[in-house]
């Protein structure tokens, strides 16, 4: 499962704002080719999970060819109860970005509120955020949610979605509690407050802004980890059964033998979508790094194309520090 | 030791917050659990009273007691370690299933995560190091390895290598034919031989994240002073790079690692379900199925515990290698 | 601001350069490219003080790191050379050496002195580690036992106590950490010390005895100093030379208490007036590039009758400041 990355490290000492470097239109990210293709990815794929279901034919129509490979009817060939999988697929995507967003939402919220609320508070508050997060990371997630989801025998996507939602928004506000710790101590809010804006002022206007970037690189994780979550969950059959997601799919097509019966159609259209999903989402928070934390930035390759050395000089220059 | 302390309170509150929690589940969600059950052995035929009433003792759901008894007998059970009896596995003790089960999914998972765990660093580190060189690009794959969901790369490889080029076996935890469980190279060399694949799968697709962690940090670092005073003092860049960056750069991995235990939990009961190894995830699962409560609730705690105690050790084991945390107690 | 006191002990500053710098310049290949330091030239005498005073940005740091070529990219030297002369009379032109020589000439011929009360030491390794490995790595011949009793010396030679070995960086203050990165730049009885804005972080009393230990301890063994700082009146007390340097130049170079009493330099006579002084008159501020009162000479007087302004002597290189 993903694990974190630097964003979760301690935060760098340097300026708040990040410097624009290369953003044009006022964008506080680099435009670099990492980003542009996660992007274009990610975009398609929303995409086919908001137009698809309107142009494909009936997912759960069952027909008398079982299980077929591509053909022209077909696209992506049938189910072994002879539904298209190409209509599946669209309506899975539509259902597992749903998951993905949902608790998206839901975690940076609970992650936001608990996180940087408490930390920004201090005191008993701080303490009393700090234990019940620190006790809910450590609680492991997976484990729990098949439990809760054994006692439910029906679930519906925002049940799913909820029940993940409340299990992956700890390990948010851990890194939020960190970082805003941090910038709280800065000299601008102190001189905020020496000027005398209010508190919720100084929170809202001062330390949110320079959150955006690390909020925005969490969400991205919870969605990543939301949809792999709830694949993982829908294969062991404790997902969404009802509906369909990538999971369910994938859940389907293990119980009807896809694998070993050399059904490729049906069974690697799902996961690769997925793993396309989770990669162009891994991109985009890569390029949110950089902007994160500003030493990366200098020393990416996108940096160093800035610099007006031929090739030899930097090799040379290589050569002699290493 | 004041801040030893404070952490295994802290790990204790935790403890008794996963226990509350184990115990108050059953009783908020939706259907009493010995309906459920009751319902399913009523597929088979007539159930009696006393039938109704055992399950009940055997649940521990005893409804006519208050609830605060039944906590305190809860508790008290866990103390004396009675987790209950598996209705699954009946008439094993839930503690038995556990004894059996637990000792798989530690060797298999346990060792795969920590031969990750250090692959990934010691590239990572050789990847931030020579900024620019062949290991740079193992990160785009690795990175896009981490994205696929885990249970497919499985099936995939299983796919490939189990069925196409029936290079490993399919499932099982050893040769259950042709070895004798026991301390000897045969079953040994079984066990190996049915984990390889597992462990590959967990491998291929944890060690992008501490390789990209790891490789961040080490760039990190070397914009550092200290590391310009390394280099102002001739040392070999061997020695820079051991000493100085990477002691420092792999502190984030470190403390990263004791919250990815969670996460390695989570991992494990998905690769027991498709490889089909007999560890605990594959119990729970089980559990799961056939509506046995007092197994799922026992392994959910063992699980708990487990996580508790290795994000414990690895908590004191930050505190031996970053100084600087002693100093914040 | 008083007079350079006259009380420096009996050193024989050596006729013999130690370290000549000839025409060296270093340009920040950046875009637009910033040159950072223009055809300096120095001469480092045996067993000399030379001050290297200026205000931020005008390169003395990037002069530093240039001549021990600890320079990172995209910082780059586009000419010029640093020599340096051992006692036996052989010439090291750093510029030429290959990065084995480089790592294993450095430390033992030119040391350097960070601000030790910034992040130059390793926050996870004990002090003692942290001198040792200059042994391990030059001294390889080096008992257990001798090493670590070497440490100990030099610990106690900077004025710390020997048993602060095994502490930890962070639990050392700013003005021992400094000391303890003098003693690490000790270790191999170098010739040359280059010390980038030692005291600056310190506070005024540990900055005395900081200084006080450099001078008394280049007394003893004899060894040349590159003394970098913004504070003049500082280098005053201590150096036996001192030059000045603005915008990637060396505007001017002299005895120190000739560059006290009689300046030759317009920029030299500001940075001197600039720092008040307990008595006397206020003196002017020189502030970055721009100083108002040359601004003020160079402009055109309005009032009628009046002419244009004098001119000052040499115009400030327009808007080209190192990073």
């Amino acid at each position: 499962m993903a694990t974190t990355t630097t964003s979760s490290s301690a935060p760098a000492g340097s300026a708040a704002a990040p410097r624009a470097r290369r953003a044009r239109r006022g964008l506080p990210v680099a435009r670099t080719p990492k980003l542009v293709t996660g992007v274009v990815i990610g975009a398609l794929i929303v995409l086919l999970a908001v137009v698809g279901p309107f142009v494909v034919q009936d997912p759960s129509r069952v027909s008398d060819v079982g299980l077929a490979g591509p053909s022209g009817a077909h696209w992506l060939g049938t189910t072994q109860t002879g539904q298209d999988v190409l209509a599946q697929l669209a309506y899975a995507t539509r259902g597992s970005l749903t998951v993905g967003a949902i608790v998206g939402v839901v975690a940076l919220a609970l992650s936001a509120f608990f996180g940087i609320v408490g930390a920004y508070a201090g005191g008993w508050l701080d303490e009393g955020f700090s234990l019940f997060t620190n006790v809910v990371l450590v609680i492991p997630g997976l484990p729990l949610v098949i439990v809760i989801s054994s006692y439910v025998p029906n679930k519906s996507i925002w049940l799913v979605a909820l029940v993940l939602s409340l299990t992956s928004w700890a390990g948010s506000a851990r890194v939020l509690r960190g970082w805003t710790l941090s910038l709280r101590n800065r000299d601008y809010v102190a001189a905020s407050r020496v000027a005398g804006e209010k508190r919720w002022r100084i929170l809202l206007v001062e330390i949110l802004p320079n959150l955006v970037p690390l909020l925005a690189s969490q969400m991205v994780f919870a969605v990543i980890f939301a949809i792999l979550g709830e694949a993982g969950l829908s294969f062991l059959g404790l997902g969404a059964s009802g509906s369909f997601t990538w999971g369910t799919m994938l859940y389907f097509a293990q119980n009807g033998l896809a694998l070993r019966l050399g059904a490729w159609w049906w069974f690697i259209p799902p996961g690769l979508l997925l793993a396309l999903f989770g990669a162009a989402l891994s991109l985009i928070n890569f390029s949110i790094d950089e902007v994160v934390n500003p030493k990366l930035r200098q020393q990416t390759r996108g940096a160093r194309k800035g610099w007006r050395m031929t090739r030899q000089q930097l090799a040379r220059a290589e050569e002699e520090t290493r | 030791m004041r801040y030893l302390a404070w952490k295994i309170g802290f790990y204790v509150i935790a403890l008794w917050a996963a226990l509350t929690l184990n115990f108050f589940i059953p009783r908020w969600m939706p259907g009493d659990p010995v309906d459920i059950l009751i319902a399913k052995l009523a597929q088979h035929g007539p159930v009696a009273p006393a039938t109704r009433r055992s399950i009940e003792a055997l649940l521990g759901t005893d409804s006519s007691q208050p609830l605060w008894q039944q906590y305190a007998q809860y508790l008290h059970n866990l103390a004396t370690g009675n987790l209950g009896v598996s209705v699954t596995f009946f008439p094993s003790s839930v503690g038995q299933i556990i004894a059996q089960t637990l000792p798989w999914t530690i060797g298999l998972i346990g060792l795969a995560t920590v031969i990750s765990f250090v692959l990934g660093i010691g590239l990572g580190t050789a990847a931030g190091w020579k900024r620019g060189s062949w290991i740079d690009n193992l990160i785009p794959v690795t990175t896009m390895l981490q994205s696929v969901p885990y249970f497919w790369l499985a099936l995939i490889l299983l796919f490939v290598l189990g069925s196409t080029f029936s290079l490993f076996p399919l499932n099982g935890g050893y040769d259950v034919y042709g070895t004798t469980p026991g301390w000897n190279s045969g079953f040994i060399g079984s066990v190996a031989y049915y984990g390889a694949l597992p462990a590959l799968t967990i491998v291929l697709s944890s060690v992008g994240g501490w390789m990209l962690g790891m490789r961040n940090m080490m760039v990190s670092t070397l914009s550092e002073d200290y590391m310009v005073t390394a280099e102002a003092k001739g040392l070999r860049p061997l020695r820079i790079m051991r000493r100085y960056a990477s002691r420092n750069a792999v502190l984030p991995s470190i403390s990263g690692f004791a919250i990815s235990l969670g996460f390695v939990v989570a991992g494990s009961i998905v690769t027991e379900a498709v490889f089909s190894y007999p560890g605990i995830g594959s119990a729970l699962l089980q559990a799961v199925t056939s509506n046995d409560y007092a197994l799922m609730q026992g392994i959910f705690l063992i699980i708990t515990v487990s996580v508790l105690a290795a994000n414990l050790l690895v908590d004191l084991l930050y505190t031996v290698i970053d100084p600087r945390t002693r100093a914040r107690a | 601001m008083s007079a350079p006191s006259q009380t420096r002990g009996p050193v024989a500053v050596g006729a013999h350069p130690v370290l000549t710098v000839e025409g060296l310049s270093i340009d920040y290949l950046v875009d637009p490219v910033v040159h950072a330091v223009q055809d300096v030239s120095l001469t480092l005498r045996r067993g000399e003080v030379l001050g290297l005073a200026g205000e931020s940005g005008c390169g003395k740091s990037t002069l530093a790191y240039g001549i021990v070529r600890l320079l990172k990219p995209p910082a780059s030297i586009t000419a010029g050379r640093a020599v340096f002369h051992s006692r036996a009379g052989t010439e090291i032109d750093w510029g030429t050496l290959g990065r084995e020589e480089l790592r294993a000439t450095r430390w033992d011929k030119i040391s350097m002195v960070f601000q030790g009360a910034m992040n130059s030491l390793n926050p996870v390794t004990t002090i003692r580690e942290q001198l040792e490995d200059v042994f391990l790595t030059h001294r390889p011949e080096m008992g257990k036992r001798e090493r670590r009793d070497r440490c100990g010396d030099l610990l106690e030679r900077v004025g710390v106590d020997r048993n602060r070995l095994k502490a930890f960086p962070h639990e050392l203050s700013g003005g021992m950490r400094q000391r303890v990165m003098i003693a690490m730049a000790l270790a191999l009885e170098p010739q040359v010390m280059i010390m980038d804005e030692p005291t600056t972080a310190l506070d005024v009393v540990v900055q005395r005895e900081i200084l006080r230990e450099i001078t008394r301890l280049r007394d003893e063994l004899g060894f040349a100093v590159v003394f970098i700082t913004h504070d003049l009146p500082l280098l005053l007390e201590i150096s036996d030379r001192i030059a000045v340097m603005r915008g990637g130049r060396i505007v001017e170079t002299g005895a120190a208490g000739d560059l006290y009493r009689d300046p030759q330099h317009e920029y030299t006579r500001r940075l001197l007036a600039s720092f008040p002084s307990l008595t006397g008159e206020r003196g002017g501020f020189v502030r970055g590039d721009v100083d108002e009162r040359l601004l003020e000479q160079d402009a055109v007087r309005t009032d009628a009758g009046a002419g244009p302004a004098p001119r000052a002597a040499t115009p400030p290189p327009a808007g080209e400041e190192a990073p």
